[in-house]
Parts: structure tokens; C-alpha cells; sequence
């Protein structure tokens, strides 16, 4: 059984005006907000700048986004019919899309 | 563009899992300068965090174990291509850094004052230390990182994509780097590198890894003289959560249950099937990787497999009260998820999980260029054909260690002659190319994963190598016009291009080693070459020469 969700994601790179772009996804129940984030960027758009390292265990910690306006991992909020509005957190600093400088301050580059 | 960073330390660690911080830790406690680099956030990524349970070490306490046995365990599940050396070295110091970390305060998990050990299919005993529940790789991890963090000649430095080491008159002299975040490329000037990249398990469309491990150090070291040693033996772990989808867990999270508390693995019918083949179940763990994957994809293709193309793992029989003692809040996590295992069995399938092929090391973790080193599952050579279970974990710190001390040793030896020209080849690469990508290369990825799944994955065919090889080498061939030039923050889709560029060499490497060896050993089984050949108990050795693969045969170190 196959339904849709219709994510609304904020783009843009530090600088830009900010901008929505939606897109219908396909899943089967169960299936993560990250496994739909990833969907669009093999099939729609790879450009769409999202992180991660684990998947789906949960460890890593770099998928935190914005969704429905409640901080939150993508790889455990469940796809769902009906829309979805997910953005980049809001008091990091915001590098493109839904990537956000998440990491330490002493483990940047910086410059 | 602005002028490329460029950052300089006496040692140079890529890769930020168990092995990477471990020689981090060590090359500064010789006195060196360090930069521990990832490609992600530091000690989050790789493998060592996602690890569920078993950490194997011989620990002689009252008599019950004794480094020789460890060995001759890992030699045996080796099936005969282990490099002793190196596979002895695990065992002999695996003691010395498992008591180190228990002493930072990792929380082996201990009954009556001592360190509960585990039984885990390979060992002739109970061997196995871990942190409940399920929590073995978090906890390893978050000790390292506190210990990283205490010490200031380490500079931590995450969002580093390395994609070139440097050389000058053959020896590797740092690296050179797209820093994502940025977008641009950073030099890194270092008297002795250590690979601690991990393994390839992302090359596979169903692994246990984390998405950044695809093999960056295999194709590093290759294009910079190194060799790579059995690069054909990738693992599967034959119990994969397969469905229901879960989140939030990892997909080898069966196995600590599987520990404890036996289960019963079912064919599609619920009947038990490993006797059939050379092995037993039982509701004991005691099946070999090897043996159990091979057992769950053969009942599946006799179409005796679960729903979904797997076995079923039942643990219906044990009581509620079992089951939390087992699984501790992790009941609660399937709860979450819908999943009550006094009432319904769950499908599980094999899935690409470890490396044992790698880098070419001695047992310093030297590889023949100069100044360059590995560590961790980077490294070919210790576990074989086959690697035991828990010996991941073990040889990431006892590696590290080594790879970290002769890393320091090389750069005091040594007086550095680095310069930018160096680094001016690799950094114009970067670069270079299209301002727009007008092709999907996350789809690419993709389609790569699913070539290496069919036809590089657990059976292996001459047919299947063969086609494999020939799409390898054509997803290579578009790579080319199509590359993004750098200079974008956070450009996924340059860090796709990068790693297709790692991935079809790497998966090249792993196929092209498969179809030369007409044999099956361990995990490396051909469909059509049944059986262990014994004119086949050596090594494959890779490298290139003027650009092309060279496959050497390589006699066994003794």
C-alpha cells in the first residue's frame, strides 16, 4: 500500500531570500521523513541540501530539522499523508537548505 | 574564489570513528601536533558509533581466557588468510585498551563486580564485553570524545571531505580536502597521515553502515601507491531488520537480543532450516555469519523465505519478563514502533556489514608509502575471509593505537618539506567544472548500490562480475563532464560526484578481486566455484599501475 505526503521544504543558502518548494513523495508506512528527503534527492532534485550519517539508527544526530515547527530528527518522524512544512532550525546558523552549522564551535574550519 | 585554507600538523588522522580518535589520542600522547579530520561531525559518523553490543578480548581473569585462544579463533574464522601478525596483535593488546576504556568510564556491563561476557557464534567461549543495552558503539564513542577533548595538540576539524592525498617524491606528505560546509578546498600540510576511513558497506543498497562509509580510504591509498589486500570479502550480517520498518534503530540491532536470548530463526513456513545447511540453530546463537547468510538467501530463493524475501526471527516464546531483562528500554523503543515480540516474529535479511579487505599494512599499520598509514577497519588483513564477531571494536583502539604511535614516530623522524605546490593539482580539480549539475547524481549513487547488491553482494556469479565491472567502469567513464565545480556551502551534490568517483573505484576493486578468485571461502561465495579450493589459501593484492588495476597474487605471511 502506497501513499503520499506533500513536503513543503524552505530552501536557500545563507544570504538568499528564502524560498518553498513542494514536492508530492511516495512512501510505504513507516517510512522516515529522511527516507523522504532522500526520495526527492535521487528522483527530483539533487541539489536539495540535507545532512546525515546513520540513516535510521538514530546516532549521528546531524538530521535535526524543523517540521510542522517542532525541532525534531527526520530519520524518526514517520512520512504522512497530508502536508509537511520542514525547515532548517532556526538558531543556528544557516548554510543551504536544511543544513544548518550544527557542529561544536571547536570543531569548524572557521575563516 | 577566496584563497584555499591551509592548515598543518605534525600527524594528519582521517576518519573520526573508534580507530581515527584512538590515533588522534595516541600520536599526541607522543608529542605531536594532530588534526583529526571527518567528513562529518567528529565521533559521530562511521561505524564504531552505531556498534550494538559485542567487543571481543580475551581477558585472563581466574584463569577463563587467554589471548591464544582469541587467536586461534580469528584465525579460524578467517579461513586461513589472515595475516598473523596483525590478527595477533588484536588479540594480544585487545586486554590493555578494553581495560583503558573501562577505566575512562565506559560501563562494560558487569555482574558481581566482573565484566559480563557475551557468547558470540566463533568463540570457543564466552568472550564478548559490552555496554547494555544495545549501546555498546554510543558509549565507546562518547569516552573517546571526552578523552579527545581534554587534550588541546589535537585540532578536531569536522565537514572535511578528503578527496586526494599529497605526495612529494613518493611519500605522503598530507592531503587535500573540500570543506562542505564552506564549499572550498583546504590544504592540509602533515608529516605522517593515518587512514582511519572505515570500510565500504554503503556501497551495498541494504548495509548497516553509516551513509559515509563507501571505501574514501581504500580509493585514497590506492591512487596514492598503496595496495590493498582481499578486497573480496565483504560480510554480511545475515539477521538485518528487514521489516516492519522501524526508525530510530539500527538495522543490526537483533544480534544483543539474539545473545541473550537465543531465538528461533524461521523460513517462511516457521520451520527451522539451518541444519540444512551444516550448521545448527536451535534456538542457541551459535550459526556463523557466513553459514547463516548463505542459509536465509538460499531458503528465500527455494521460495521458503518470509513476505519479504528473508527469515523470520521469533522470540515469541520468551516471556515479557525475559525480554526487558534482555532489551531494557529498547521494549519501550518497540513499543514505540508497534512491535511486541511475545506476539508477532520480525523479518530479517542479510546486510553488507564490515570489510575484511583493506589497506596493506605491516604491523606497525605502515603501508608501503611512506608517511601513510591506516587504522580500524581501514586495514585489510587481520580477520581474513570471515571476521569473528566483535572484533571490530577491538581492533579500532589496538589499531588506532599502533597507527597513531608509528604516525608520530615518522613525523619526529622526519624534517618537513611540504610546500602549496603540493596541493595546487587536487585543489584546481575541485575547482574545477560546472556551475549547475545537469545530471542526478545522488540517482547514480543509487543505481551503483544496486549493481553492488546484485551482482557483488553475498553469491557471486562469473556472469555477474562481469556485468557488474562493465557498469562500474561506464558509470566511471560519464564522471568526467559531468563534475560540479566547488565554491557552493554545503554542495551535496559535488560530495555525490566525489564519492561516485571513490565508489566505482573501490566497487571495481571489490568485483574485479570476486571474479579472479574461482573459489568460495568465507564470505566470498561464487555460485559457480562451490566449495574452498585449496590452491587458493592466498592473498590478492591490488594496486594501480599507470592508472589500471593490477591484481597480484600474494603468498600468506607466515
Amino acid at each position: 500500500m502506497s501513499a503520499s505526503a506533500k513536503l513543503v521544504i524552505r530552501r536557500g543558502a545563507s544570504g538568499e531570500p528564502p524560498r518553498e518548494e513542494t514536492w508530492d513523495v511516495p512512501f510505504e508506512p513507516g517510512q522516515s521523513v529522511l527516507d523522504g528527503l532522500r526520495w526527492i534527492r535521487a528522483h527530483r532534485d539533487p541539489t536539495l541540501a540535507i545532512r546525515y550519517s546513520c540513516t535510521n539508527a538514530n546516532s549521528c544526530k546531524e538530521c535535526m530539522v524543523r517540521i510542522g515547527g517542532k525541532t525534531v530528527y527526520a530519520c524518526i518522524v514517520r512520512l504522512r499523508a497530508g502536508t509537511m512544512k520542514i525547515e532548517p532550525l532556526p538558531n543556528k546558523a544557516l548554510l543551504r537548505d536544511l543544513v544548518t552549522e550544527i557542529a561544536p564551535p571547536d570543531e569548524r574550519l572557521g575563516g | 574564489m577566496a584563497l584555499p585554507q591551509c592548515l598543518a600538523a605534525d600527524v594528519l588522522v582521517i576518519g573520526s570513528g573508534g580507530a581515527g580518535m584512538y590515533a588522534a589520542i595516541e600520536a599526541a600522547r607522543q608529542g605531536c601536533s594532530v588534526i583529526l579530520a571527518d567528513r562529518s561531525l567528529i565521533g559521530r559518523g562511521g561505524a564504531t558509533v552505531m556498534a550494538q553490543m559485542t567487543v571481543a578480548v580475551a581477558l585472563d581473569e581466574g584463569g577463563l581466557d587467554h589471548p591464544e585462544h582469541h587467536y586461534a579463533d580469528t584465525l579460524s574464522a578467517g579461513r586461513g588468510l589472515c595475516d598473523p601478525a596483525i590478527a595477533r596483535l588484536l588479540c594480544e593488546e585487545g586486554p590493555a585498551r578494553i581495560r583503558e576504556m573501562d577505566g575512562w568510564g565506559v560501563g562494560w556491563a558487569r555482574e558481581n563486580g566482573e565484566f559480563k561476557r557475551a557468547f558470540a557464534p566463533g568463540h570457543d567461549r564466552a568472550r564478548c564485553v559490552y555496554v547494555d543495552f544495545l549501546n555498546t558503539g554510543p558509549a565507546v564513542s562518547k569516552t573517546l570524545r571526552a578523552q579527545l577533548n581534554r587534550i588541546p595538540e589535537i585540532r578536531r576539524v569536522g565537514d572535511l571531505l578528503v578527496s586526494a592525498l599529497a605526495l612529494r617524491d613518493g611519500e605522503c606528505v598530507g592531503a587535500t580536502a573540500l570543506h562542505l560546509s564552506g564549499g572550498q578546498p583546504v590544504s592540509i600540510a602533515a608529516d605522517a597521515t593515518v587512514l582511519a576511513t572505515g570500510g565500504l558497506t554503503r556501497m551495498y543498497r541494504r548495509n548497516s553502515a553509516s551513509a559515509n562509509m563507501m571505501g574514501d580510504g581504500y580509493a585514497l591509498a590506492l591512487a596514492a601507491g598503496a595496495e590493498l589486500i582481499d578486497m573480496e570479502f565483504v560480510q554480511f550480517f545475515p539477521i538485518g531488520h528487514l521489516a516492519p520498518r522501524l526508525v530510530g534503530m539500527d538495522p543490526i540491532m537483533w544480534d544483543p537480543f539474539r545473545y541473550k536470548l537465543g531465538g528461533r530463526l524461521l523460513n517462511g513456513r516457521r520451520e527451522e532450516f539451518i541444519h540444512r545447511y551444516g550448521s545448527k540453530d536451535d534456538g542457541r546463537y551459535v550459526v556463523t555469519r557466513d553459514v547463516a547468510t548463505y542459509a536465509i538467501i538460499k531458503e528465500a530463493e527455494a521460495g521458503r523465505g518470509s513476505p519479504h524475501g528473508g527469515a523470520w526471527l521469533s522470540f515469541e516464546h520468551c516471556s515479557q519478563a525475559e525480554l526487558r531483562a534482555a532489551g531494557g528500554p529498547v521494549i519501550d523503543r518497540l513499543a514505540a514502533n508497534g512491535i511486541d515480540l511475545t506476539k508477532q516474529a520480525i523479518e530479517v535479511a542479510p546486510i553488507a556489514h564490515y570489510h575484511m579487505g583493506g589497506v596493506r599494512v605491516d604491523a606497525t599499520m605502515a603501508t608501503r608509502v611512506p608517511g601513510l598509514y591506516a587504522a580500524g577497519e581501514a586495514v585489510g588483513g587481520a580477520n581474513g575471509a570471515n571476521r569473528l564477531s566483535g572484533n571490530a571494536i577491538t581492533e579500532a583502539l589496538v589499531f588506532g593505537r599502533v597507527a597513531g604511535k608509528s604516525a608520530a614516530g615518522h613525523a619526529r623522524r622526519k624534517v618537513s618539506k611540504v610546500d602549496a605546490s603540493v596541493f595546487a593539482k587536487e585543489e584546481h580539480r575541485l575547482a574545477e567544472g560546472r556551475a549547475a549539475p545537469d545530471f542526478n547524481p545522488a540517482a547514480m549513487v543509487e543505481e551503483l548500490q544496486s549493481v553492488m547488491q546484485d551482482d557483488v553482494g553475498p553469491f557471486r556469479t562469473q556472469a555477474g562480475l562481469e556485468r557488474a565491472l562493465g557498469r562500474l567502469r561506464a558509470l566511471r567513464a560519464e564522471l568526467p563532464s559531468v563534475k560540479p565545480a566547488a565554491g557552493e556551502a554545503y554542495d551535496t551534490a559535488l560530495a555525490d560526484w566525489l564519492d561516485l568517483c571513490t565508489l566505482t573505484r573501490v566497487g571495481e576493486c571489490v568485483a574485479a578481486a570476486a571474479l579472479a578468485r574461482s573459489e568460495s571461502r568465507g564470505a566470498h561465495q561464487r555460485e559457480d566455484f562451490p566449495g574452498m579450493d585449496p590452491q587458493w589459501a592466498f592473498n590478492q593484492a591490488l594496486s594501480l599501475a599507470g592508472g589500471e588495476l593490477r591484481i597480484e597474487s600474494s603468498a600468506v605471511p607466515a
